[in-house]
């Protein structure tokens, strides 16, 4: 009899919604009915065991086609690649749980790696924002109880987070927001009148690139100063009424998205932002949410800063010394710098989603993918290694985009024979300390420049 | 009626390309979703473009062939909607603004009708840029 798996977590976006039920066949091998799921999510589950999957690591052979190989060989050839590289690019981690990022964080440390991932080109921008200016946030169950007005500033939950609005912010009823939608005011600020916007009572249409501009005007409107008749596109009189709704709400929440990191101006748009919610407390209770984009993409920022003290960017080629500077040890700067000699993508599509200039730069070097489905970057790939998905397969801990942990379950066996992101990790960092050892055995220990060393270590 | 037009790219997600995207990139329904560019009615008018007409669109570091539709999202004139992707990676600019992200949104694109020109598949892209394609496999 098909059995109904209740409470499951959808490993799709920064939503983390953790009231699916997953029906699966009596023989626990087929997802046959997904209830609650976004279509986004509901695709994920459904293809899991929808159609062939990759069971086995493929080494790409000289004439261009996949060889299937032993994960032992995989693992081999994995570790190789790192213990020979100077500069490896571990990069990735949007969809994997934290026991497999954590995982992967010793193997980068062992082999001396650039330490990666996806906020490097989602919200990056937002962490440089945080480090300079603090981040009055707050949980998504506070705006859900509390908020009475939402801003949704360059984001589009209704396209890339579908079910962020019912959850959370627009439509349920809270605690202390028991009339639901009618209760709230939603301002939306986008250069496209988006399918989000339909759902606003004030859309403001923003010229693109001018976000600054606007942020501006609304913290000197908000203090009381003259602004001009017309900024970023938008009327002195729409600004003016924005901001008296902002000032008397009772408490307030503003979501972000990539409208304003991905535009001129990246991390100080963010900034700005960041400044208005801190004004804006002086009148009443608001607060500011980066959009994080995938389910766990906020994993590796909670999991490495209390590795390292960093959550991106992080540059481990020192090995002891961890080291973090946007810009220089970011994954695409890196690459069009050229200055990492083997790349590996981690639960994530760089071939698909970076640019291509940066994806051919990168595949001078060899190109490593660790994931579950066939992908761009999988297709350029030197060697593919699948894994289980998690949330669908393996179970394990992700952070929702408000720092909430939750722990995620899984629903089905993967495939048999294939492994999860942090057994693959943890054995290749098994197989680098083997090959390490080899080598101080033969006495040819890999140089380490002078003065990196802490002075106690002999 | 002009032969080409300079508009300001942004490329973000759709729910379509997120759905597509989870069915497989090597899809047909990844290949509707993302080879797509929308524009204002009034850039479409200045182009002479009827529904569906391909075009090339081309920033500082890249080209790439797309079909033009009507989005259900408005755009002003001047802006121009690529969903994010393997299409619009063709023509997104690397530079990151010391930040390490992309152009992502916020480029130079000309935009330009095209006859006997197909759409690129996103394999042929993306391993065509690598010297991987070995044609239609």
């Amino acid at each position: 009899m098909p059995k109904k798996v209740e409470n499951v977590g959808c490993p799709y976006c920064g939503v983390c919604c953790d009231d699916l039920v997953v029906t699966v066949s009596d023989d626990g091998k087929k997802i046959l009915e997904v209830e609650n799921a976004c279509a986004i999510g509901n695709q994920i589950f459904h293809h899991a065991t929808g159609g062939e999957r990759i069971r086995l690591p493929r080494l790409r052979q000289p004439d261009g086609s996949y060889k299937d190989i032993s994960y032992d060989e995989a693992v081999d050839y994995a570790a190789k690649v790192l213990h020979n590289a100077k500069k490896p690019l571990i990069y990735g981690f949007g969809s994997t749980n934290c026991e497999g990022m954590a995982a992967a964080a010793k193997v980068a440390e062992k082999a001396g790696a650039v330490l990666d991932n996806c906020a490097s080109i989602c919200h990056g921008s937002s962490f440089l924002a945080i480090f300079d200016n603090g981040y009055p946030s707050c949980t998504l169950g506070e705006t859900k109880n509390r908020a009475d007005v939402i801003v949704y500033w360059g984001a589009n939950p209704a396209h890339a987070h579908p079910r962020h609005m019912s959850r959370y912010s627009i439509f349920p009823r809270g605690f202390f927001t028991g009339k639901g939608h009618k209760s709230r005011k939603i301002i939306v600020i986008d250069p496209r009148h988006t399918d989000t916007a339909q759902v606003a009572d004030i859309y403001l249409q923003v010229k693109q690139g001018y976000d600054y501009d606007l942020f501006n005007a609304f913290r000197t409107a908000a203090r009381g100063h003259e602004i001009p008749k017309e900024v970023a596109g938008i009327k002195r009189e729409q600004i003016l009424e924005v901001v008296e709704i902002m000032k008397k709400a009772r408490f307030g929440t503003i979501f972000y998205g990539m409208g304003l990191c991905h535009s001129d101006g990246r991390n100080h748009n963010v900034d700005i932002a960041i400044s208005l919610t801190r004004d804006l407390n002086d009148f009443t209770k608001w607060t500011i949410m980066a959009m994080r984009g995938h389910y766990n993409i906020t994993g590796p920022g909670a999991v490495w800063s209390w590795q390292y003290g960093y959550p991106y960017c992080l540059d481990l080629t020192k090995k002891d010394i961890a080291y973090m500077n946007p810009g220089e040890t970011s994954s695409v700067d890196l690459a069009m710098r050229d200055e990492v000699d083997a790349f590996f993508n981690v639960g994530t599509d760089a071939g698909a989603h970076f640019p291509i200039e940066a994806v051919k730069h990168l595949k001078k070097h060899p190109w490593i993918t660790v994931d579950p489905n066939i992908c761009m970057a999988s297709e350029i790939s030197d060697l593919h290694i699948p894994v289980g998905i998690v949330g669908v397969e393996v179970p394990g801990i992700v952070y929702r985009m408000d720092n909430v942990p939750i722990q995620y379950r899984k629903v089905i066996d993967p495939p048999e024979g294939v492994i999860s992101d942090e057994e693959l990790f943890e054995r290749i960092h098994k197989r680098l300390c083997e090959l390490e050892a080899e080598e101080a055995a033969k006495g040819q220990v890999k140089a380490v420049p002078e003065g990196i060393r802490a002075e106690s270590e002999p | 009626m002009a032969n080409r037009i300079t508009l300001n790219m942004i490329t973000q997600r759709s729910i379509e390309e997120g759905v597509a995207m989870e069915k497989g990139k090597t899809t047909p329904e990844y290949f509707e979703a993302c080879s797509i560019i929308e524009m204002h009615d009034d850039d479409v008018k200045a182009l002479g473009l009827v529904p569906n007409q391909l075009v090339r669109v081309t920033s500082e570091c890249g080209s790439v062939v797309v079909k033009a539709v009507k989005g259900r999202q408005s755009l002003y004139p001047g802006l121009a909607f690529i969903p994010q992707g393997v299409w619009a990676n063709q023509v997104v600019p690397p530079r990151t603004q010391a930040t390490g992200e992309p152009q992502y949104s916020g480029f130079p694109a000309t935009v330009e009708p095209v006859n006997g020109e197909r759409r690129k598949s996103a394999l042929e892209l993306v391993q065509g840029a690598v010297g991987l394609w070995r044609g239609d496999q």
